[in-house]
Formats: structure tokens, C-alpha cells, sequence
């Protein structure tokens, strides 16, 4: 049913027919081909090349080697180690894999770890103080008990600090609106929207 | 995933020059050798599920051209670089006093995370989420072109009304894009063949015979800038968005509208639809049967009655046409009643 576009009635390729003239038309598909053996050959050398990424991870420094392929989700699991950051669905549909890159709440499980160099994350462990008191999201959450299985929470809590760094925390109609992003599976949605409203009081007068 | 090379240019002359290098334009997008990625939010879950299979991926984040990352407003109009974020764009004061239309469509699309990652113009080129896309076992077109097309028959309810073709039913789900045809937006991109301008109602393709060549960019062209051109009665513009749930989905029926009114009468009006159609839709009829007429609940229908006339239906999209009716008559009536 359906030709090649580059043999079909409209078929110039379109870098052909932007190109404008016949020799450079004619000249391209030439070159674009050659590029493409000496492409097939030279990537295959590369493909399976680790590529050092460097990241600071809630304050440290690390120095990883990794499969080009590693979002940044697997490299805080498995090669770092730091596991209260989930993985849900990896696809970008849950906000279990949330993080904070350079003070943004992003997807870990849609980021490649390699497009992350230099950057400083901060996870779930990194935001307790160093004698172990909590911080004020974490509290919240316990204090409305708002959650009952867990896996979310560390999505949840750091999505929550994002939105209200963000400024879109103001009313709990804004807390739903731009919180939608974390799925609950347990559906403890009051209680979470409660502990985010107790966590942006606590911490906005600071 | 398939093992991929990463390189990060410097500057989009760069970038130009790698991907003129390994890539031609008669590769299919999806299967094109070197790939640009942004925000990576479509891109990096289509590489996950093997739709998107470059072998040479090429960072856009490093580019060193400030502009791409800022948002200049002008008596000209707005112009948007090319790697600001969807959030940023959402939020700035600016956009949000002179074009409601735009800061709305960005703050009802994905979620808070997807928009502090995902790029403007990353977010206009999303490919469909049509399930038959996304899952490699089906048939598909716009994957493998000449394969057929499973959705026809399938579970379409998700699936456009406006703009189908025999090969493809798939939608364009993002919203961004209905405010930007809507206010005749116009896209810079550069490639290896130089700088040029799109008129944004060009960018995208029909499916027609060719669903998986989804817009007029080379495969070495990288969108750098979209600007929005000045119009004061932009002031009156808004999006309607419908949904299975009430945030975090994709439209089901959709409006963008814009107004230029002379008290009732409607001077001018834009109007956008998403959720129904195969590409960004302009519904040039629904603007003309509006013209000069007092803006009221029968011209609004009468608009809407207009803008479905063409529409095409299957086993389980039948209810968007009267959907995308309605949606469109409330986003009229509410745009009409803006303060402004």
C-alpha cells in the first residue's frame, strides 16, 4: 500500500528538494551514504564504551562508568545504591522515580543519567539533617499519615518540595492541580494534600 | 534499549553538522541513525519500548546560544527559544497577561516534572501515544510504513476524527501547538541547508499515504526559536481542555481561542482544536462562521456545527464529535466573557 517515500510521486527526498540544485541533490544521498558505513562500523566500536558521568548526589560527589543507556533512575539504584527513590511504572506516567536536578523536581526513569553531568541531585536520603532529624515534608507526611504502602512517598515528598519551591503549592486546589503527577495507588490523596499544606507553612516562614 | 552513542555539541552549527553527517532524509524519523534529544520526556520512553531506535544520540542541553533558552517579549510579539522549559513558559507573567491561550495549553499538558524537563520545541514535535505506536507487535504505518494500520479496527477511542487518512487515524495529542496555529505562529529552524522561517501551520503533515513523515523538517533541522507574532485581542484567548481525569491526561477534545471583539460581534476570531485531529487543527470554517456575527450561543453552535462538518468517526471515537461540538461552544462563550 505504501512506497517509499524516496520512489514515490512526491518522492524527492525532501533534503533533495530543498536542496536546489541537481548537483548538490545528486551529491548528498552520495556522501549521507558513505557517512553511514563508516557510521555503521565506527559505532559499533563505540556502542558498548562505558562513558563517565560525574553527579552530586545529595552533596557528595561520584564518579560513575556507565552504559550510555543508564537513565538516572538505575544509576541512583544500582550503581549508587540509593534505593528510596522508586522505580513505578519507568515510563513517566507515575512520579515514583521524582528527584530534585539542580532544585527542580524531575523523572529520574525519562532522564539518562549521561544528560546529568555535573548536575546536583538530591533524593530521598539527602534530605534528613545529619543528626537525623527529619525534614519538614517527611514529618508531614508521618503526621497525616499520608501513606499506607510507601512506595510513592519518596516521589510524593520529593514532588512536594518541588511544587512548593515552584510557587503552585498557594491553595489545595493548587496543591491536587500540580501534584497530579504522583500517582497513589492507596489513593491517600487528603492526607498527602494535608501534610503538604503543614510542610509549606513550616518552611516558607524560614 | 538498543546501545546508542551520546554526543553533546557545543553549539548548533555542531549539531547541525553531526546529524547532516549521519542522518537522510528518507530515513524514517523514528529509525533515523542520529537523533536530537531535549527534555527527553517523549524521546527516552519511545527508545525504551523500541519505537525510537537512534544509534547516535545528540544532547541539544549544552548548546551555548543563550537565546534558546530565553524569552524575549516585544511590541513585535513573543519569542520563545527553543529550549525553555514548558514550566518556565507556563508560569512567566508575560505570556500569561498577552496570551492566556498559550500559558493555559502549557499548564494543562503533562505534569509538574515532565514540565520542568520537556523543551517547547520538543513538545510540539511529541509523536502520538496512539497504543498501536507504541506497542512494536502491532501493525503500524507510521512505525513501520506498509505494515497496516491495527487501530482502524481496534480500540480507537482515543483516536482523531479530523485529518485521518486510510494509513493513519492516529491523534496529535499536544496542546502547546493548538494555541500556536491558533495565533499564527511561526517556527525558526536551522539545518545544514541554512536558517529559515515555518509558518506553524506547516510544520506538521497529514498522515495521507505517508503517516510516519510527521512534519516538514529535514532530519538535520533543529527548531530554534518559535515566535508568536503581537496581536493586542490575543489578551482574549483561552484553552479548553477535556479529559477522561481531571489533571495529567491527554485531551480528549480540546479548544485554544482567540478573540477580536467589537462588543458582541466578533471582529476576528482563532480558533484550535486538539484531542480529535491527526495534526494541530485550525478550523478555518468554524473562524468563518463566526465572522461579523453576534457571539452567542447559536452562532457559537453554529461555529462548532462548522468546525465537525468533515469529521470521520469510528467504531469507538463516535462521541468526539459531539465532545469536541461542545467543548469548542463553551470555549467560545467562556473566551467571550473574559475580563480584559
Amino acid at each position: 500500500m505504501l512506497k517509499n517515500p524516496a520512489s514515490s510521486a512526491t518522492g524527492l527526498s525532501r533534503r533533495s528538494f530543498m536542496t536546489g540544485t541537481v548537483s548538490a541533490a545528486a551529491a548528498a544521498p552520495l556522501l549521507a551514504s558513505a557517512a553511514k558505513a563508516e557510521e555503521a562500523a565506527a559505532v559499533h566500536s563505540r556502542l558498548r564504551e562505558a562513558v563517565a558521568v560525574s553527579l552530586r548526589i545529595n552533596g557528595q560527589p561520584y564518579a560513575l562508568s556507565l552504559d550510555t543507556r543508564t537513565s538516572l533512575l538505575d544509576a541512583l539504584r544500582d550503581h549508587v545504591g540509593l534505593t528510596g527513590t522508586k522505580k513505578g511504572c519507568d515510563h513517566g506516567q507515575c512520579g515514583a522515580c521524582t528527584v530534585l536536578v539542580d532544585g527542580k523536581r524531575v523523572l529520574s526513569c525519562l532522564s539518562f543519567a549521561v544528560m546529568n553531568q555535573g548536575s546536583e541531585v538530591t533524593t530521598v536520603e539527602g534530605l534528613a539533617s545529619s543528626d537525623g532529624k527529619l525534614h519538614p515534608m517527611q514529618q508531614a507526611f508521618i503526621d497525616h499519615d499520608a501513606f499506607q504502602c510507601g512506595y510513592c512517598t519518596p516521589g510524593q515528598i520529593m514532588s512536594a518540595i518541588g511544587c512548593i519551591n515552584e510557587g503552585h503549592a498557594n491553595s489545595e486546589d493548587d496543591i491536587r492541580e500540580f501534584m497530579s503527577g504522583n500517582i497513589c495507588r492507596c489513593a491517600a490523596y487528603p492526607n498527602i494534600v494535608a501534610a503538604i499544606v503543614q510542610a509549606r507553612d513550616q518552611t516558607r516562614g524560614t | 534499549m538498543r546501545p546508542f552513542v551520546y554526543e553533546q555539541p557545543n553549539d548548533i552549527s555542531a549539531a547541525v553538522a553531526i546529524a547532516s553527517r549521519f542522518t537522510t532524509d528518507d530515513e524514517q524519523p523514528t529509525r533515523a541513525n542520529a537523533q536530537f534529544i531535549a527534555g527527553g520526556t517523549n524521546l527516552a520512553d519511545y527508545m525504551k519500548l523500541g519505537v525510537a531506535v537512534p544509534n547516535r544520540l545528540l544532547d541539544l542541553n549544552r548548546l551555548e546560544e543563550p537565546a534558546l533558552r530565553q524569552i524575549r517579549v516585544s511590541d513585535d510579539g513573543i519569542r520563545f527559544g527553543a529550549l525553555v522549559r514548558m514550566g518556565e513558559a507556563a508560569d512567566h507573567a508575560e505570556v500569561k497577561r498577552r496570551c492566556p491561550v498559550i500559558a493555559d495549553s502549557l499548564r494543562l499538558a503533562a505534569s509538574g516534572q515532565i514540565r520542568n524537563m520537556a523543551s517547547l520545541a520538543g513538545n510540539i514535535l511529541q509523536r502520538t501515544r496512539c497504543e498501536y505506536f507504541r506497542e512494536t507487535s502491532w501493525p503500524c504505518n507510521k512505525r513501520v510504513p506498509g505494515s497496516g494500520c491495527a487501530a482502524m479496527e481496534g480500540f480507537n477511542r482515543q483516536h482523531a476524527v479530523l485529518g485521518a487518512s486510510d494509513a493513519c487515524i492516529a491523534t496529535y495529542h499536544g496542546d502547546f501547538a493548538q494555541a500556536l496555529i491558533a495565533l499564527d505562529a511561526v517556527v525558526r529552524a536551522e539545518g545544514s541547508r541554512g536558517a529559515r522561517k515555518v509558518p506553524f501551520a506547516r510544520l506538521h503533515r497529514l498522515p495521507r499515504d505517508t503517516p510516519h513523515i510527521e512534519t516538514d523538517l529535514a532530519a538535520d533541522e533543529i527548531i530554534t526559536a518559535i515566535e508568536v507574532p503581537a496581536v493586542a485581542w490575543a489578551r482574549r484567548s483561552r484553552y479548553l481542555k477535556i479529559r477522561d481525569r481531571e489533571s495529567y491526561a491527554f485531551a480528549l477534545a480540546s479548544a485554544a481561542v482567540a478573540l477580536d471583539l467589537d462588543g458582541d460581534s466578533v471582529r476576528e476570531a482563532r480558533i484550535a482544536l486538539g484531542g480529535v485531529a491527526t495534526v494541530p487543527w485550525r478550523a478555518r470554517a468554524a473562524e468563518a462562521a463566526l465572522q461579523d456575527k453576534k457571539l452567542d450561543e447559536a452562532s457559537a453552535d453554529a461555529a462548532a456545527q462548522a468546525a465537525f462538518a468533515d469529521a470521520e468517526s469510528r467504531q469507538h471515537n463516535a462521541f468526539k464529535v459531539e465532545l469536541g461540538k461542545r467543548t469548542l461552544v463553551r470555549a467560545l462563550l467562556e473566551t467571550r466573557d473574559m475580563k480584559v
